[in-house]
């Protein structure tokens, strides 16, 4: 058996196990780009008892909750309710479900919690890491199914037999739980430092409909090592066991005191459950369990607050744009003025039609909705330079700089992200964020020492400004260094070419139109880092010793000049 | 729908139970800001609240929940004259939700094909005499948030808009969760909650398992469950009930006044609402315990949720203000 045709039995039996009891499981994330086998995964989706749903990451309230149906309304004069999806027991399909926002999840989440009958397939497309679905809803669904990479000839098409599934299903209410099931599925989740008690909870239900699926009323310890290895891996943070070398993680999360401490307490308390249900979990961990958390935990954030284009042309704020023909959808507001001019020519025409009809006579065509243009956050990129000759002079009054700097842009609303570059290369210590206990949190354990990767840092700050700008925000970009870049792009020790990989990053960031400031924090002013400036058409700002408030002081004058 | 998870069988998260307790006896305190992780069963007590609270006596088909026939709003044109009993609502807003949903707005519905001008109203009226519960309220839309303050505060929602000039009363408790590691809350809008507090996962593998196994027999057995626990829920609310009667003989000595008074004076919290809902809370906390007189005790109970959210803060101090007032209020009380 290949690595894929077990993943995609894994997949297989998770669906199994939904088609159960989908209202108690509440869904399924199904993580993989379009292709053969999602192709034959989706083909397998009617097994469960639920008519199928297709929703859009944009999908309306009048859609989701139900509302006037405003067409029939008008052309029949009598009151017409359209029923929304949330209304009738639904297996809910959201495609691009990576593109909804943090709205539409908390919508969904309170239609999942309403506990009616609902279940959701979100089909995760995310090429990237960082793309993620919201977590709000994937920690209330109990299956997480990563498709990719997964061949044709490994995707198993045969259906299901649903009548073995209606026997489960009738069997799953006498399915009873015995006293230490639960006890093992907790003690297991904190193994894994899953800290939400939903894991466990839905773990256990999990269970229970393995038990039905094979006609036993008792939970054996079968169920629950299928329960564990389907339910937790994907929920993991940290890999248990002392023979597990830790994933050499770039900047491994920070986990505050109290939360070792409480990992490590638990951890002593327990006695090992099962090792082999350890075992079975742990072999499913995802491969990058540390590289991965980061954006988990951080994404939301970005795509909460952000719209969808960087024009960000709302109808709900901002300075007002000419009306447009359009519907309501009870997102958007009708500019009632405009409408009725629309349908004010109309009006001789419309009574000959129909002469009985009392008042105006409007049809939907004439709707004309409000729009508003707004400007959209800000995003101040900070790429500081942690390498050894920064580190010597000036890393500490960086670091306080951008303390100060991200005091005010908490003032402002600004995000904020922060991009270290050392050693061969740059990483992204902090994707956009609101959150200032996590900036501060990632900035006092900022490492310093090494070359100066410039161009990498650069190069980084570049992928990131334009990653948000396609999330609507208006991203900046402060550079911090001491300006002798002596690492290249590809982290050869290099001084001539890492000059010159730093020049065409530069300009790559000014073609694009990021605006940027270069700070330069070395002890005499450099030409060369002047020079960098110039090209990418950014403000140079020396400060040889200066503290850190007048560093605050000069970025703030800079940007808003 | 089943029914809700019974209040009396959650699990520890004594701070938040009493939160809400304290704000379900006196709604006046002014609602309540839940911090957390997820999963830790936000929801799941505001709703068991709302099950567990008595019912109130509304006008049949009022939009507002109006006590009496001469309280209801002329625009919602009731023709019943009945008064019935409904349970206490709970209304959730949903992110993302428009203005219009939230306040109400012209219904357009019948302006266009009847040719009246009516008001369609919206999320605040529903929560009049109820709690209003916002998910994630860290993540709401800057504008929705001025709004509520506005409402929140005047407890009346006043609509000027499209021609329509409408006031309806909206008293309801702000009930707010999120999660603080994905945004912070606009100062001024944590200064209105009355309360904050903040739940963790419990770390006790007992607390845990004893969770799930509640949790469980809820959803595999609830007529048994919900029978189990419905004593233990009347209990709570009848205290509530006799706590609400006996709220306003409550002595307040005046030593007590110059506590709070110092308390807020040596935490720097600023205006006068700290101290305000400092005492209206001992208040509620002292009915609740069947206390007749304000004392320290109820002071030092409740200070860190009502104080901990009110220091002028320094966004960069992480260590949470949690500490700071446990340690002023051994400074100041003794």
């Amino acid at each position: 058996m290949s690595e894929g045709s077990d993943r995609w039995d894994a997949a297989c039996q998770a669906l199994r196990l939904l088609a159960v009891d989908p209202a108690g499981l509440k869904g399924l994330c199904l993580r993989a780009r379009s292709g053969p086998a999602r192709q034959t995964f989706l083909a397998l989706l009617p097994a469960l008892p639920l008519p199928l749903r297709k929703l859009h990451p944009t999908i309306s309230d009048e859609q989701l909750f139900g509302g006037i149906d405003l067409a029939a309304t008008l052309a029949g004069e009598t009151l017409v309710i359209n029923q929304g999806l949330a209304h009738a027991p639904g297996a809910l399909v959201i495609a691009m479900a990576e593109r909804a926002g943090a709205d539409l999840a908390a919508k969904l989440a309170q239609v999942l919690d309403a506990d009616r009958g609902h279940c959701l397939i979100m089909l995760d497309e995310g090429a990237e890491e960082a793309e993620r679905t919201p977590p709000a809803l994937s920690e209330r669904l109990a299956f997480h199914v990563d498709l990719d990479g997964i061949g044709l000839g490994e995707a198993d098409p045969t259906p299901f037999d649903l009548v073995d599934l209606d026997d489960a299903r009738s069997l799953l209410p006498s399915v009873t739980a015995g006293p230490d099931d639960a006890t093992v599925l907790v003690t297991l989740a904190a193994r894994f430092g899953i800290d939400s008690l939903r894991a466990p909870l839905l773990a256990l239900r999990v269970a229970r409909a393995s038990a039905a699926l094979n006609l036993r009323d008792r939970i054996t310890a079968e169920d629950l090592a299928l329960a564990a290895s389907l339910v937790y891996p994907s929920r993991a943070t940290i890999a248990p066991a002392e023979d597990e070398p830790t994933p050499p993680a770039p900047e491994p999360p920070e986990p505050s005191p109290e939360d070792q401490l409480q990992d490590s307490e638990t951890r002593d308390r327990t006695e090992l459950p099962d090792e082999l249900l350890i075992d079975a979990v742990r072999a499913l961990l995802p491969a990058n369990l540390l590289d991965g958390m980061v954006p988990a935990t951080t994404s939301r954030s970005s795509s909460g607050s952000s719209g969808a284009g960087s024009k960000r042309k709302g109808n709900r704020r901002g300075r007002p744009l000419p009306p447009r023909p359009g519907r309501l959808d009870g997102t958007s507001r009708i500019d009632l003025v405009a409408t009725l001019r629309a349908a004010a020519p109309w009006q001789p025409m419309r009574r000959k039609a129909s002469p009985d009809a009392k008042g105006l006579l409007i049809r939907p065509s004439d709707i004309r909705l409000k729009r508003y243009e707004e400007t959209s956050d800000r995003l101040l990129i900070f790429v500081v330079d942690a390498s050894g000759s920064a580190a010597m002079s000036r890393l500490g009054e960086a670091k306080g700089a951008v303390e100060l700097l991200l005091a005010e842009a908490y003032a402002r609303r600004d995000h904020v992200a922060l991009i270290a570059f050392r050693g061969l290369g740059a990483e992204i210590l902090l994707p956009p964020t609101r959150s200032l206990v996590q900036t501060k949190r990632r900035l006092a354990s900022l490492p310093g020492g090494g070359g100066t990767p410039l161009a990498a840092g650069l190069k980084a700050a570049g992928e990131l400004a334009v990653q948000a700008r396609s999330r609507g925000l208006s991203p900046t970009v402060a550079m911090l260094t001491d300006g002798r870049a002596n690492i290249t792009l590809d982290g050869m020790a290099d001084r001539t070419q890492a000059a010159q990989d730093a020049t065409t990053l530069a300009r790559l960031l000014r073609a694009q139109g990021i605006p940027g400031l270069v700070l330069d924090m070395s002890n005499r002013p450099q030409d060369a880092l002047r020079d960098l400036a110039a090209q990418m058409n950014a403000p140079y700002v020396p400060l040889p010793r200066a503290d850190a408030r007048r560093l605050s002081g000069a970025i703030t004058k800079a940007l808003e000049a | 729908m089943t029914s809700p998870f019974p209040f009396s069988a959650i699990v520890g998260q004594t701070a938040m139970k009493q939160a809400m307790i304290l704000t379900a006896i006196d709604p006046g305190i002014g609602g309540v800001l839940v911090f957390g992780d997820r999963g830790t069963g936000k929801s799941t007590a505001v709703r068991a609240l709302a099950a567990l609270l008595p019912p109130i006596m509304a006008v049949e088909g009022c939009p507002v929940n109006s006590a009496r026939v001469a309280d209801c709003p002329e625009w919602a044109e009731i023709g019943s004259k009945k008064v019935i009993s409904r349970p206490t609502p709970v209304i959730d807003l949903p992110l993302g939700a428009t203005e219009d949903r939230v306040v109400g707005a012209l219904d357009i519905e019948r302006a266009l094909t009847r040719g009246e001008k009516a008001f369609e109203p919206g999320l605040l009226a529903r929560a009049n005499r109820g709690y209003l519960y916002i998910d994630e309220v860290n993540l709401l839309e800057d504008h929705i948030v001025d709004l509520l303050l506005d409402v929140a505060q005047s407890g009346e929602n006043v609509v000027e808009r499209e021609g329509l000039s409408i006031r309806h009363p909206a008293r309801f408790v702000l009930v707010g969760s999120g999660n603080p590691e994905e945004g912070e809350l606009r100062p001024q809008l944590l200064d209105r909650f009355g309360l904050s507090v903040e739940v963790r996962s419990p770390t006790d593998i007992e607390e845990r398992v004893e969770v799930i196994r509640r949790r469980d027999s809820f959803e595999s057995d609830n007529a048994t469950f919900m029978k189990r626990w419905r004593s233990a829920d009347t209990k709570i609310r009848k205290r509530i009930l006799t706590a609400r009667e006996g709220l306003p003989k409550i002595v307040t000595p005046e030593p007590i006044l110059r506590d709070c008074a110092e308390l807020c004076m040596a935490l720097g919290s600023d205006g006068l609402r700290g101290e305000l809902t400092l005492l209206r809370t001992a208040r509620a906390l002292a009915a609740y315990e069947g206390d007749t007189t304000l004392t320290r005790d109820h002071l030092r109970n409740i200070a860190p949720s009502a104080l901990s959210h009110r220091l002028r803060r320094d966004p960069l101090d992480e260590a949470g203000s949690g500490a700071r007032v446990a340690r002023t209020v051994a400074d100041v009380l003794g």
